[in-house]
């Protein structure tokens, strides 16, 4: 019977069965190898719906018995592993450098820096490793933070850019103009989160420099647009109109009022926003496709971020990715947050954009914002001189 | 082994009863009325009066606190996207943090800036914690912090979210936990099992947001059968806890921010101002007892207290009415506004607004009096919890203990 049987076996003896195994594991060593490895393929298999809670239930607590030594194991499982396994490991973990730094002062911060450092890890597992780390040596801040500029945790990144930006206002307040644009440029290049772009935007505007924010963040500012398509009562939203079935931008289509054709327009607004209500007209029960074609040199996963009011569905390449149907709760930058696979080449996105018959002030928003990034937040940029040529047909 | 477990149990059970007074299990109490047994609670305190300790608090959060025997117990969000979550054990002596795991938001974070990730408040079974975050992320942890499961309510449905925030809290009944998540593209709720995070039910809900929270009618009070009831735009719909099966419903329509309150068998659901309803027997239809369109609560839930029902309308202005007309008895005037919920316990009424001052009013028959006014300077947007002789509340940065000193 080996440790995971054991628990299920008896939930009143959980306690007494996990102390005897860990005792065992620890006496055999071969055990524990064994033992631990099970545990964590047991969480990492949780999946939605309570998928193989079972055996994780089990396997979690066994884990959070685990002394420090086990951390970096349980941290390591982190690779590969899903949003929900992430979670359970991050229980097992906290439990496991909680008790032991509580009950020995001590956390194994030589293996934990290690992994920090090693960036072919999951990033979130190294923010956690550092986050224990700097309790027991908070000196690792200033040894680690600097060179997570350009880190795959979006945390590393956000301290570090502060870092800099900390240092370029300084520099600045001392008069010292060259290192504190050198300094706000460094920071700019790593920056992915809106409050820390804005604070290093602003001086460096002030300083006289030109800062690009629609490439920074990667949004899509040129587009196509057809419609308005019938959206009366909102059911529009589940109506396959033409252009869901193929885009062709020479078509015409029968719209809500009158034949509509495809009609290029473009945004200035420097966060990307383009105005249906404005640029076009402002709609009511209406829905408008808008697309736009994405040249990557390789294939990718990539993040695309939108940010709307309105209801919406997105394709890539005629797949369709997500769709969500809520209106005027809201809107900001990165609102959505879905992947999705580019191909080498040409990639055609189609956004399907609704708007409903709420007669309120704050109801006659129509407008999206979309970009294009990597899982931090980093704008992934098209290849050159293909990002606003026509769909391909 | 069963025997030396058996003997910890008891000891800590009786270390319990003995020691510390009734918990204060989930939103709005263990029984959902923010009604609490406690008297001699302080009346007047401020910064430096009848605070028993103040802790700085890891990250935001507008949940309520909740108090299992000598620990507190509170969620927190943080981080630029709000996507770190918090649970935090606090002992009650003296504030120190006796544990805290923190994990990942899997849903969406976006919330109404004044709200954030924490918003829902955690439940308990007097054995394990159950947070809900605004991200429908569901933690389970046993009350020493071990990690019990882990559910994604919006990984599991990804249209399950609000771009404004999510707010109802879960409720416990026996050994199932049920939690509703509303929102205008998916709604569903859905009944745990308490030890295995499974679902032994899912069902659709309206289309349509809705932050309030589950009211429940058990057994133990006197029903045929404890019963969820979920409130809802269309009205609301008592479902089995055990099976998700609805028993009856009401569907003359419903707040979808102020929460229903039993009182006495009596269910008084934000509807059309305030309508008093006889819960059926069986599957037979309820009985509309009286509606009283004035009575009608803005953000606060109304609460059942000492023969009177309360209600705070969207000009501040607190209404006490019968309970069994609804027939309007006096009106007093409050500085508001208010978010939370307010708590009765000791013969007094304990109103926290959003600008940090708690109105301590003493109702009477014909008129009602602020006895106290007491400012702590912090934006207040949760119900407070009451046990072990002292309120507890939260700010987005601070956690207090106010009790007589």
């Amino acid at each position: 019977m080996n440790c995971r049987k054991m628990f299920q076996a008896s939930r009143d003896g959980v306690l007494a069965a996990g102390a005897t195994c860990l005792f065992l594991a620890c006496a055999t060593g071969i055990s524990l190898a064994a033992s631990l490895d099970d545990n964590l393929k047991a969480v990492r298999a949780v999946g939605s719906e309570g998928k193989g809670h079972a055996a994780a239930i089990a396997a979690v607590k066994e884990l959070s018995l685990g002394s420090a030594e086990t951390l970096v194991p349980l941290l390591s499982a982190f690779d590969n592993a899903g949003p929900l396994a992430i979670n359970w490991l991050r229980g097992a973990v906290d439990t496991v450098a909680d008790r032991a730094l509580r009950t020995t002062g001590k956390l194994p911060a030589d293996k934990l820096e290690a992994f920090v450092k090693d960036t072919a890890r999951n990033a979130e597992a190294r923010r956690l490793a550092y986050e224990w780390l700097i309790k027991v040596d908070a000196s690792a801040s200033d040894r680690l933070i600097p060179g997570m500029i350009r880190d795959a945790s979006p945390e590393f990144r956000r301290d570090a850019v502060q870092r800099l930006i900390k240092l370029a206002v300084a520099a600045r307040e001392e008069k010292n103009t060259d290192p504190a644009l050198k300094l706000f440029r460094e920071a700019l290049a790593g920056a992915v989160d809106d409050d820390q772009v804005k604070a290093i935007v602003a001086p460096l505007r002030e300083m006289g420099e030109t800062v690009d924010l629609r490439k920074h963040f990667g949004f899509l500012t040129e587009w196509y647009l057809a419609g308005p398509f019938d959206n009366t009562g909102t059911k529009g939203f589940d109506v396959a109109y033409p252009p869901e079935k193929g885009v062709d931008l020479d078509a015409t289509y029968e719209g809500k009022m009158g034949k509509v054709k495809w009609e290029k327009f473009s945004t200035s607004d420097e966060y990307g926003v383009f105005n249906i209500a404005k640029q076009t007209s402002p709609f009511k029960g209406a829905a408008m496709y808008a697309t736009t074609t994405f040249t990557t040199d390789k294939a990718r996963t990539v993040e695309f971020r939108l940010g709307t009011p309105n209801a919406w569905k997105l394709w890539v390449n005629g797949e369709l990715i997500f769709g969500r149907d809520e209106y005027h709760r809201g809107t900001q930058l990165d609102q959505y947050r879905v992947q999705a696979k580019l191909r080498p080449g040409n990639n055609t996105i189609l956004l399907k954009v609704c708007q409903n018959e709420q007669t309120e002030e704050w109801a006659q928003d129509y407008k999206y914002q979309i970009r294009v990034c990597d899982s931090t937040g980093a704008a992934i940029l098209p290849a050159p001189a293909a990002t606003t040529s026509r769909v391909d047909r | 082994m069963r025997f030396t477990l058996l003997g910890l149990g008891l000891m800590a059970w009786m270390t319990s009863s003995t020691t510390w007074g009734e918990d204060w299990r989930q939103f709005r109490g263990n029984d959902g009325t923010s009604v609490s047994k406690e008297t001699g609670l302080p009346t007047t305190w401020s910064a430096t009066e009848n605070i028993a300790w103040k802790v700085a608090l890891p990250g935001r959060g507008l949940s309520s606190p909740i108090i299992i025997g000598d620990r507190a117990f509170l969620t927190c969000s943080s981080g630029f996207r709000q996507d770190r979550l918090h649970v935090v054990c606090f002992n009650v002596s003296d504030g120190s943090v006796r544990w805290e795991r923190q994990f990942t938001a899997t849903g969406r974070t976006m919330t109404f800036p004044k709200i954030c990730n924490a918003t829902p408040s955690p439940a308990s079974d007097g054995q394990r914690i159950f947070a809900l975050f605004s991200s429908n992320d569901l933690v389970c942890l046993d009350l020493d912090g071990n990690l019990q499961w882990f559910r994604g309510l919006t990984f599991d449905h990804p249209n399950v979210s609000n771009s404004l925030g999510m707010a109802s809290s879960p409720v416990v009944v026996g050994d199932t936990l049920v939690a509703q998540v509303e929102n205008d593209s998916q709604s569903l709720a859905t009944g745990v099992d308490v030890a295995t995070g499974l679902s032994r039910w899912t069902i659709e809900r309206p289309k349509r947001a809705n932050w309030t929270s589950a009211v429940t009618l058990t057994k133990a009070s006197g029903h045929d059968e404890d019963l969820v009831l979920l409130q809802s735009s269309e009205g609301i719909s008592a479902v089995q806890p055990a099976t998700g099966k609805s028993v009856w419903s009401y569907k003359d329509g419903a707040s979808t921010i102020p929460s229903s309150v039993i009182s006495d068998g009596i269910v008084y659901i934000p509807s059309q101002g305030i309508t008093a309803l006889r819960p059926p027997r069986g599957s037979a239809n309820p009985e509309v007892l009286w509606r009283a369109a004035k009575l009608g609560p803005s953000t606060p839930s109304p609460l059942a207290y000492d023969g009177r029902l309360y209600s705070v309308n969207g000009a501040g202005v607190l209404l006490s009415a019968d309970i069994k007309t609804g027939e309007e008895k006096w009106k007093l005037r409050l500085t508001g506004p208010f978010s939370g919920t307010p708590v009765a316990a000791g013969g007094l009424l304990y109103f926290f607004n959003e600008k940090g001052l708690c109105q301590v009013v003493k109702p009477g028959d014909a008129s009602g009096e602020i006895i106290a006014s007491n400012d702590l300077g912090e934006m207040f947007l949760c119900t407070p919890a009451v046990a072990n002789g002292a309120i507890y509340v939260r700010s987005d940065s601070t956690f207090w203990k106010i009790a007589n000193r």
